[in-house]
């Protein structure tokens, strides 16, 4: 695939607007214009549109040899993406809530993550996993969990986070060009934001994370939905003369270590926010990596996680809310630690 | 010589007193959905539902001769079971709306609903979910030497999933007292069952695991409870797990998201000509159990029910926020 590697658009170009279901779509559809070994595999795909109408019409486009339904058999289905990617298909394989994936576990952790290493670098499995993630949306402990950091853990796999509609399309083509395995949590709040989608193939770089807002104070990991929540949060501090830096994560796996780092230096505090359970999850690898750089010489504070609550992600509206950061949790967060009253 | 008795299965099987109540708690059943759908549609509920309006009869007739201290295990379209297996609709209520007196004190909502008190293991969010739960529980009544059964209700789509397969085969090699029970409609979300699966009737498959298997008519209550009383009592013997197929159809959409491009109009109307209810109802009627005023009474007793439920719901209290991780652990 001809595209060009590129950061977020610049002010010079169109100002096209897309939803981030939709950029997602598009990405598809170029790929699969572009190489007819692209193909899609899921659930409810077809007709039905994919649970959140990503494919939406996709199946009407391409057909369905192409746009495949399979049955409810995530494990089955999974091995089949993963077998068909090590013999020449490229195929994207929609999990329709990221929590199924756990039922792929083995094809996605035992094969998928090592075949390359196991077969001494004979053989390529790219194949790209798509995963609506996330809470908010009142379905409970089964159809609300962020689970990126589980995937974070094996090595042989990338695992990506676009927070934007522009990065949700170049991530898609960018691990669509990668020989590995690939997976992409896309969050199911996010599907209906809308943003600038350029026109045409352009990768976003995987594991580069972005300085989305640049700040002295504070440094504010966070990826997905958290990042807005971020924002919204450094927004308001910012009438408080809090000046936050926001660096939106993007990818789990690799993880930007620099982007990080740098900032730290900065500002000399950090805060990583994240949706998954805070207990061994993104901040702790985030915190780790920098307790053990240079970057910990720079520290003014303690670093500070802020994570779901140690539960599963429960039904009710005001304790699904509670469970996770939300604006207001981040935004005392970060007064309590640039005060220093951690 | 006495005559052969040609009436229905369940009307010569079981005491007039048990049908009409079975009949209550189907109309019970289909008034549940349709208060859950109204309150959904108000904004008083969120995140999806999964309703069983047209599928009844397999949910009331399976569960019949099952006492307390049988178990099933439910899926995600649960609803039914619940209120067959003799779950309160007022804790139903409750739980749908968050609060803390429902079933799950509002942790699990819909999916998630379960009755330990009646048997009823639970609805699952997971697709296939319960299927190696129902053979857990068949092998805790064997080797702690009880006589209960274990019914596991799934759907047509679960039949593709591993942990059928494996729970079918394990069951079978066990000889564990549980039944199967697929309530084949037609759909697993938009996929038919001709594009998932392999063999005509899911009935088939039991074949493989060397158990018996049976296809009916989901809709007609004798038809279901003839199948699933040979399937219990094989259980209850001791001489293993059976598989029934009861072929119905969901008259409402998938969730709350469907829009319907997978099926005909034409479809879903046929299908509504064979409305479990008024079957079983016209039956009662029809064999001198109940006459039209009788039937009215019972389908009226079951909306004062549900709009009681509804209400105990509206003034229950929800739960506390510093509990949000209260039930993650067993407390001292
Ligand atoms: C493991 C898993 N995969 C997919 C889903 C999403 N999903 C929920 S219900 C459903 C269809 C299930 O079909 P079937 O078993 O026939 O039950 P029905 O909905 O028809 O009652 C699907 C695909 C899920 N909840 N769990
Ligand atoms: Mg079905």
């Amino acid at each position: 695939m001809n595209a060009m590697t590129q950061e977020p658009a610049s002010q010079t170009q169109d100002l096209r607007i897309l939803s981030y279901a939709e950029a997602i779509r598009e990405a598809m559809a170029i790929a699969m214009e572009a190489d007819p070994t692209v193909i899609l595999m899921g659930e409810d795909i077809g007709v039905y549109g994919g649970a959140f109408q990503v494919t939406l019409d996709l199946v009407d486009r391409f057909g369905t040899d192409r746009v495949m339904d399979t049955p409810i058999s995530e494990l089955g289905g999974a091995g089949v993406a993963v077998g068909a990617a090590l013999t020449g298909l490229k195929p994207i394989f929609e999990f329709q809530f990221s929590d199924f994936a756990m039922l792929a576990m083995e094809q996605i952790v035992n094969q998928a993550a090592k075949l390359r290493y196991m077969l001494g670098g004979e053989a390529s499995v790219p194949v790209v996993f798509r995963l609506p993630s996330g809470s908010g949306t009142g379905a409970a402990a089964q159809h609300s969990q962020s689970i990126e950091a589980w995937f974070g853990h094996v090595p042989g796999l990338k695992v990506l986070q676009p927070s934007t509609p522009e990065d949700a399309k170049g991530m898609l083509l960018a691990a669509l060009a990668d020989p590995d395995p690939v997976m992409i949590f896309e969050h199911k709040l996010l599907y209906k934001m809308k943003g600038h989608v350029p026109e045409g193939s352009y990768l976003t770089p995987i594991g580069k994370a972005l300085v989305r807002r640049v700040g002295t104070d504070v440094t504010i990991v966070a990826g997905s939905i958290m990042l807005h929540r971020a924002l919204e949060a450094a927004e308001k501090l910012s009438s408080e003369g809090i000046n936050v830096e926001v660096i939106d994560l993007r990818s789990i796996r690799p993880i930007d270590h620099e982007t990080i780092l740098t900032s730290v230096r900065k500002t000399g505090r950090l805060m990583v926010v994240y949706e998954g359970v805070k207990a061994f999850g993104v901040g702790a690898e985030i915190s780790a990596m920098v307790a053990e750089s240079d970057a910990f010489d720079f520290l003014d504070a303690p670093i500070l996680r802020l994570g779901a609550a140690d539960a599963p992600v429960p039904y009710n509206p005001d304790l699904e809310r509670a469970s996770v950061p939300q604006v207001d949790t981040i935004e005392a967060a970060a007064r309590r630690l640039t005060r220093r009253e951690v | 010589m006495t005559q052969p008795d040609n009436r229905p299965f369940a009307i010569r099987t079981y005491a007039p007193d048990q049908l009409r109540e079975a009949l209550k708690r189907m109309y019970l059943i289909r008034r549940f959905e349709e208060g859950a759908e109204d309150c959904y549609t108000r904004g008083l509920i969120h995140g999806t539902m999964h309703l069983s309006i047209g599928q009844e009869a397999s949910a009331m007739a399976t569960c019949l001769e099952l006492t307390d201290d049988d178990k099933i295990t439910s899926t995600h379209r649960g609803h039914g079971h619940c209120i067959a297996k003799g779950a309160d609709v007022g804790r139903m209520f409750a739980e749908f709306f968050g609060k803390e007196t429902g079933y799950c004190h509002g942790r699990g909502g819909s999916m998630h609903i379960a009755d330990v008190k009646t048997g009823n293991l639970g609805a699952n969010g997971i697709v296939g979910g319960g299927l190696p739960i129902a053979v857990g529980s068949a092998l805790s009544a064997k080797r702690l030497c009880k006589s209960d059964v274990t019914v596991c209700f799934f759907g047509d789509g679960a039949n593709n999933e591993g942990a059928f397969h494996e729970a079918l085969n394990m069951a079978a090699v066990w000889k564990l007292p549980v039944v199967f029970v697929c309530e084949n409609n037609g759909y697993g979300m938009s996929t038919s069952t001709a594009r998932s699966t392999a063999v005509k009737h899911i009935s088939e498959r039991a074949a493989s695991y060397s158990m018996p298997g049976v296809t009916v008519d989901g809709n007609d209550f004798s038809a279901v409870a003839e199948a699933v009383h040979i399937a219990v009592a094989r259980a209850r013997a001791g001489d293993g797990p059976s598989l029934v197929e009861n072929l119905t159809y969901r008259w409402r959409g998938h969730s709350k998201s469907d829009r319907n491009r997978y099926r005909t109009k034409e479809e879903i109307e046929e299908w509504m000509t064979r409305d479990p209810i008024a079957r079983f109802r016209a039956e009662l009627i029809a064999h001198g159990l109940l006459d039209d005023a009788g039937a009215n009474a019972i389908e009226a007793a079951a909306i004062a029910d549900m709009e009681a439920g509804i209400e105990f719901a509206k003034v229950s209290p929800s739960p506390k926020l510093s509990e949000v991780t209260r039930y993650v652990y067993a407390e001292n």
